[in-house]
């Protein structure tokens, strides 16, 4: 009991000291970087949902693009300030009981987290009877479905032209607290009874079952937390950009978060975290491959726009092939390892095994 | 706006036209679906680069048609061996590896091989559509009764049938073939009998890859805009075709292959105004024989051992 | 009168044309030890699966009574559902949360009895606090009792197979059940450890006012304490009886040692 309160007060002090960090790097970084920051810590929370579902609950979903979409468009047709719609729809004019709706960011991010939540809902019934690939393709499909019918629905989304003029939203401090609490209430959820029944659905769907586990109320359960993450998520991305589109939501997109699970360890928070950071920064650090290098004034001509992604995909091949179970494999960073580590230096990892009380 | 006219006062003519684009898509379909259900069969897995490998091939055959000034049979029949060699190397590079490993991380290899093979695309051919070159009469537009179609649509389900006889004949009167089926049925006895279980799995991926490289070079006549994403949406629609038919089971994945290119092209014709959902259609197909018939049309009933 | 927990009306299970199951008419009355026992593929776990929910049998019921007086037809309910009225299983070739710690394996036992809602469990409200300790306390408890306690923050795959069996047992027991399926729960141990499995399940029957209903193949066991033994040969229920009575029985002793003709 002592322990836990310890901990509990470890990471507010944690939290606290980073939001003093984010404050800072609002008013002291450019912005260029601070997108960066923005969009480790967006894609923190939406790799986050996507390892509740396939990291803990061992459901392997790809539609995390689609659930982005939903949070991002409401984001987008709600929080466009009203005198500038017609700017934006300026093909198809905005349906008329939509257009001089306003709601403010906060909301539109909740809303949008609970209409990805509701269609998951919906989606899951059929879907999460599937098993392994199949559900895999199934929930990819839903995804594109999802992107199809925002592209069609031209009054309310603006087609395939996309929604400009999103009050653009580069706030490192406002990010900040929406990643933290998100994380906070996924970590409360998987640390609780249900987040334990998740994972026994993940070891022993059969087994679980026997045990008095409801693998329909929990696998969609876990779905729905997913896609509310993910939505938030969206929204954040959108207001990040300024600007959503179909083509932003496409199912690869999907492939990012995955690689983010996978690096940091499918079924680890903590590993999430690290892989989103190492995964965004990385993907940003790698834009130089994109650019032309000249060494001693000879131009190395590798070194063209498309390169980034090639080693983006290899670094992926690489990991799931040598290093499956990434950073953390189902382990987590707790504060009694990092303590130890601090005591006793490398002490703390030597040990391996899973963690209880 | 005539040609909608058009198609609400549908002729004969028209629907003969419709019959002809649908038929076709429908044997591309059925050729690239092959390759999915003969693996999925053997290894149980979804082979995502499946679709990559249709896009590669037809880089292959342009290029060397453009590019190295190859004649275009002799083009042809070079396409469909590298496309084999590209399909066995992923096998080998990709898949192999983790034999033993959990089914997730054989699925994001998967994933990850495609992604692979898409952005060495994006990055060696560029993002920029590239035009399939013209054939000799194949591409050239010919008036069958009235009907204007392109001659390709002739010879893409001859060439689908003939495929589809060498195969069967390949999987039901060979020994390979009979190895083949034994792998599929059951992997562990059929390694204690003494199948070269990995030489089976690289006959099965050539095998398969072949099917998609014809499958692509017909594509690209038919469909002429070559982009690295070209695959992936055929690729998916193919799956579910397989799924449709019956899993692992080939002539369930022809079948698979036509109901969905003829009810894509079908739906667009009589209801125009879903043409933008053209691609939902196969997606809502999956759905709803997932929910009715899970083992697919063809497929055979299994249950999980407790 | 005592009552009958568990009671199976003409159930049959067909498998396309392989009838697993034929016509089984079992009877497990309160606390009771009763033994399925025949020989390979006979069709013993598939009649624990029509019970458990895991098939539906192609006909016939399954009646569970959980106390004196109620009833209630399980036929083709769902696993889960079956586990909360009360019926806990273990499985022939054991089916632990292999990467998870042998505390976690108890304690997730405990989440069919939880009453908070997921929201409540995250938002750690007082009640869900006050189930949690109580769920936490239980576990330590029955882990103290089995002598699992110093294990508990091991792997469960890492305990050796014997201790991985009691686990299995140990994760049923949590779930609080009434009635108690042992599939073959001395399979793979050595004559000393099944004379400690056969006191084992007889404590754990008074201890926990249990009902057992188990297969087993391993005869000193069975023979030592069921209070009735049924016999399955191809589906078909060969004999009923106490132990003596199978013991001396032509059709059992022909059934395990096989026959010139086909049976």
């Amino acid at each position: 009991m002592n322990k836990d309160k310890r901990n509990i007060m470890l990471t507010l002090v944690a939290l606290v000291v980073l939001f003093g960090v984010a404050c800072f790097a609002q008013t002291e970084i450019d912005s260029y970087v601070r997108r960066i920051i923005n969009l480790c810590l967006i894609y923190a929370i939406i790799g986050l949902s996507m390892n509740i579902t396939n990291g803990f609950a061992g459901q392997f979903s790809l539609g995390q693009a689609g659930f982005m979409a939903i949070g991002a468009y409401m984001v987008g047709i709600f929080t466009v300030p009203v005198n500038l719609r017609a700017d934006v729809f300026y093909a198809t004019p905005m349906h008329p009981w939509l257009v001089n709706i306003y709601i403010p960011l906060w909301l539109a991010l909740i809303l949008g987290g609970v209409l990805a939540a509701v269609v998951a809902g919906l989606i899951g019934t059929p879907v999460l009877r599937l098993r392994g690939d199949y559900l895999a393709i199934a929930t990819l499909g839903f995804s594109e479905i999802i992107r199809i019918v925002i592209t069609n629905a031209t009054s309310i989304t603006n087609g395939a032209l996309g929604i400009k003029n999103i009050p653009p939203l580069n706030d490192v401090r406002y990010i900040f607290l929406v990643t933290a609490i998100s994380y906070i209430i996924i970590t409360l959820l998987l640390n609780s009874s249900y987040g334990r029944a998740f994972k026994a659905i993940r070891e022993d769907e059969i087994a679980a079952e026997a045990m008095g586990i409801g693998l329909f109320y929990h696998k969609n359960l876990a779905f729905m937390v997913s896609a509310f993450f993910a939505g938030i998520g969206g929204g954040l991305y959108g207001a990040l950009l300024g600007t959503v589109d179909p083509k932003n939501f496409l199912f690869t997109i999907t492939y990012n978060f995955l690689l983010i699970i996978v690096l940091g360890g499918m079924g680890s928070i903590t590993g999430s975290m690290f892989g989103a950071i190492i995964v965004t920064a990385g993907l940003e650090y790698l834009r130089l491959f994109d650019e032309p290098l000249e060494i001693m004034g000879v131009a190395i001509p590798l070194f063209r726009p498309g390169l980034r992604m090639v080693v983006f995909s290899i670094l992926l091949m690489i990991c799931v092939l040598f290093w499956r179970h990434g950073i953390m494999g189902t382990n987590e960073l707790t504060w009694e390892k990092i303590l130890n580590f601090v005591k006793h230096p490398l002490a703390g990892f030597r040990k391996k095994g899973v963690q209880g009380k | 706006m005539e040609i909608f006219q058009a198609i609400t006062n549908m002729t004969a003519v028209g629907l003969a036209q419709h019959m002809v684009n649908g038929i076709s898509l429908g044997s591309l379909y059925a050729l690239i679906a092959i390759g999915y259900t003969m693996v999925y069969g053997i290894l149980l897995m979804i082979n995502f680069a499946h679709a990559d490998i249709v896009m590669m091939a037809c880089y292959f055959a342009l290029f060397g048609i453009t590019t190295f000034h190859i004649p275009w049979y002799l083009t042809f029949v070079l396409t469909i061996a590298l496309t084999a060699l590209l399909g066995v190397t992923i096998e080998r590079a990709a898949y192999r590896p983790l034999r033993d490993a959990p089914k997730n991380s054989v699925l994001i290899s998967a994933i990850g091989a495609s992604f692979l093979l898409e952005n060495l695309a994006t990055y060696v051919f560029t993002g920029r559509p590239l035009h399939f070159p013209d054939i000799p009469f194949l591409s050239s537009m010919i008036s069958v009764g009235g009907v204007q179609i392109q001659a390709i649509c002739l010879f893409i389900p001859i060439v689908t049938v003939v495929c589809l006889t060498v195969l069967l004949h390949i999987v039901n009167h060979t020994k390979t073939g009979m190895a083949m089926r034994a792998v599929s049925k059951d992997y562990e006895i059929a390694r204690v009998m003494g199948v070269n279980i990995d030489n089976i799995i690289s006959i099965t991926f050539a095998i398969g890859s072949s099917l998609a490289a014809i499958g692509a070079i017909m594509w690209g006549i038919r469909y002429p805009g070559i982009t690295p994403y070209l695959g992936v949406m055929p690729g998916l629609k193919c799956f579910i075709a397989a799924v449709i038919g019956g899993i692992g089971n080939i002539k369930g994945a022809v079948i698979g292959g036509f109901i969905l290119g003829l009810g894509e092209i079908l739906i667009v014709a009589f209801f125009p105004q879903f043409s933008g959902y053209r691609d939902a259609f196969a997606f809502l197909m999956l759905i709803w024989i997932l929910f009715y018939k899970p083992t697919g049309l063809l497929g055979e009933k299994t249950t999980e051992k407790v | 009168m005592i009552r009958t927990v568990l009671r199976t009306e003409h159930v049959t299970m067909q498998f396309g044309g392989v009838i697993a199951v034929n016509d089984l008419n079992i009877v497990v009355k309160e606390h009771e030890i009763i033994a399925l026992i025949g020989p390979n593929g006979a069709g013993k776990t598939t009649a624990f699966n029509d019970i458990t929910g895991v098939y539906t049998p192609t006909k016939g019921r399954v009646i569970y009574s959980p106390a004196e007086g109620s009833e209630a037809d399980i036929t083709g309910k769902k696993p889960s559902d079956i586990a909360k009225m009360g019926i806990a299983r273990t499985f022939q070739n054991i089916r632990l949360f292999k990467d998870l710690s042998v505390y976690e394996n108890v304690l997730i036992a405990k989440h069919l009895h939880l009453k908070s809602s997921f929201v409540a469990a995250t938002l750690r409200l007082p009640g869900y606090k006050k189930e949690e300790e109580a769920m936490r306390a239980d576990v330590e408890r029955l882990l103290k009792e089995v002598n699992l306690w110093d294990v508990r923050n091991e792997k469960a795959s890492s305990l050796p197979y014997g201790k991985q069996r009691y686990l299995e047992i140990v994760r049923a027991l949590a779930t609080k059940p009434q009635l108690l399926l042992l599939d073959e729960p001395a399979a793979g141990m050595n004559p000393k450890e099944t004379s400690e499995l056969t006191d084992f399940i007889r404590q754990i029957r008074d201890r926990f006012n249990l009902t057992i209903f188990m297969i087993e193949h391993h005869m000193d066991l069975v023979m030592e304490i069921s209070d009735r033994i049924y016999v399955l040969d191809f589906g078909n229920t060969i004999a009923t009886g106490n132990p003596t009575e199978i013991q001396n029985n032509e059709r059992v002793i022909k059934a395990y040692l096989g026959e010139d003709e086909d049976a």
